[in-house]
């Protein structure tokens, strides 16, 4: 197949089990969002699907072919992640000269226009730049390298909102002038809801949600009204948490309403993706 | 252009409906260009493909046209195709709510009739 196949995918660390057995399949010219709570295993297994760490289980194709240590496969991914390889002298515009030596198709234009908009110094060391300014530089890194394949690790760490706000809009211009894969893991799930196409949730080391945005949202519903209504309607249906206060309650329904009657006092409205995120990888708690 | 992300609303029904709004209000005129997908992704961080899947709904609509390799553009008669779509709509849209609001109210159909007067006679000083 075309696109990148994600196979039965464990690690362990020590005793540990971080991925437990992920299988999921990314297309091509599509943007998916990819997330989970810290410690989840996402940073793990964006690290695999690169061949920079490698899996206790479970293999990587990309087209059909498997990508460990094979330097062309690899050659079509580019993981932007926390961690600094740098070296500690490196200037900005020495940085972009590498990487443009080792990814074929590097947009040294649209990185320099980038950090003119940007405001990031090309002429300043690396090691010298803020937490901020050094996300910036591996967002540019990351528009401009021309690969097919984009992982975004908490892309908007340290960022300003401006900046924030910035990053997403060039992401989406470089998409819509170039259509690549992109695939962002980040905490900040509002922001990226209307973006991403394609929603993969980790909880504990294991897939639970693989579908459309669009198709997640259709069937995620708030129940609110008086408790004891509310539990009567939600009655028999994939409840997957609750808010209280005093007697009135909000049930967050995962699924189908069927046809059943709605009392009249009980309201239903749409969950957006974070509110069923906090619901469905809070370890089955209630919020109450 | 205003999105509100917390409704209920799919965003792709979102996008078709502002647009809509805007040739409404005479924000877009008939023949106009409409801003491109792109742009409008851009400015609100939303997916390419949603953007485009509002605007094909308008297309199907007939409310914009697509030129080739130029953009889309408000077609003509648009704007009085809105309008007659929305007078359609008007009476389980808004009476059907204000009446039975009303009668949960115990608001008489005298008093309210007397209510629509005094709103007509409200927007008659506001123009």
């Amino acid at each position: 197949m075309k696109g990148i196949e994600v196979k039965q995918i464990t690690k362990r660390y020590g005793k540990k089990v971080i991925l437990n057995g992920i299988g999921f399949e990314l297309e091509p010219n599509k943007i998916y969002g990819l997330l989970g709570r810290n410690g989840a295993g996402k940073s793990t297994l964006l690290n695999i699907m690169t061949d920079r760490v490698s899996a206790d289980d479970g293999e990587i194709r990309l087209d059909g072919v498997d990508i460990q240590d094979n330097d062309q496969q690899l050659g079509n991914m580019y993981l932007m992640s926390e961690v600094d390889l740098y070296p500690k002298a490196a200037k900005v515009s020495q940085i972009f000269k590498w990487t443009a030596q080792l990814y074929n198709g590097f947009d040294m234009e649209l990185a320099m226009k980038l950090a003119q908009k940007f405001d990031l110094d090309v002429k300043a060391q690396f090691s010298k730049l803020s937490t901020g300014y050094r996300t910036i530089m591996k967002l540019i890194i990351a528009l401009s390298v021309q690969v097919e394949f984009i992982f975004l690790d908490e892309p908007v760490l340290g960022l300003d909102a401006n900046h924030r706000d910035l990053f997403y809009k060039e992401l989406v211009q470089s998409y819509s002038d170039n259509p690549r894969t992109f695939v962002i893991s980040t905490h900040l799930i509002e922001e990226v809801a209307q973006l991403i196409e394609h929603v993969l949730v980790i909880d504990q080391g294991r897939l639970i949600i693989d579908d459309e945005t669009e198709d997640i949202l259709k069937n995620a519903y708030m129940i609110s009204g008086a408790e004891e209504e509310v539990d009567q309607y939600v009655d028999g249906l994939n409840v997957i948490g609750s808010d209280k206060l005093a007697s009135l309650k909000a049930s967050y329904v995962f699924g189908e309403l069927d046809n059943r009657v709605i009392p009249d006092r009980v309201s239903i409205d749409k969950m957006d993706l974070q509110t069923l995120f906090i619901n469905l990888t809070n370890g089955g708690q209630n919020n109450e | 252009m205003q999105f509100n992300f917390n409704s209920t609303e799919p965003i792709y029904l979102q996008v078709a409906r502002q647009i809509e709004d805007a040739i409404f209000t005479g924000g877009f005129h008939e023949g106009e260009q409409v801003p491109s997908t792109t742009e409008i992704s851009r400015e609100f961080h939303i997916n390419p493909a949603t953007v485009l899947k509002g605007m094909n709904l308008l297309v199907s609509q007939g409310l914009i046209e697509k030129h080739r390799g130029v953009g889309m553009f408000v077609s003509k008669g648009a704007h009085g195709q809105i309008i007659q779509a929305r007078q359609q709509d008007f009476y389980e849209k808004y009476v059907i709510k204000v009446v039975t609001e009303a009668v949960k109210l115990d608001i008489s159909k005298e008093e309210l009739n007397r209510l629509i007067e005094q709103g007509y006679q409200y927007e008659g000083n506001r123009s």
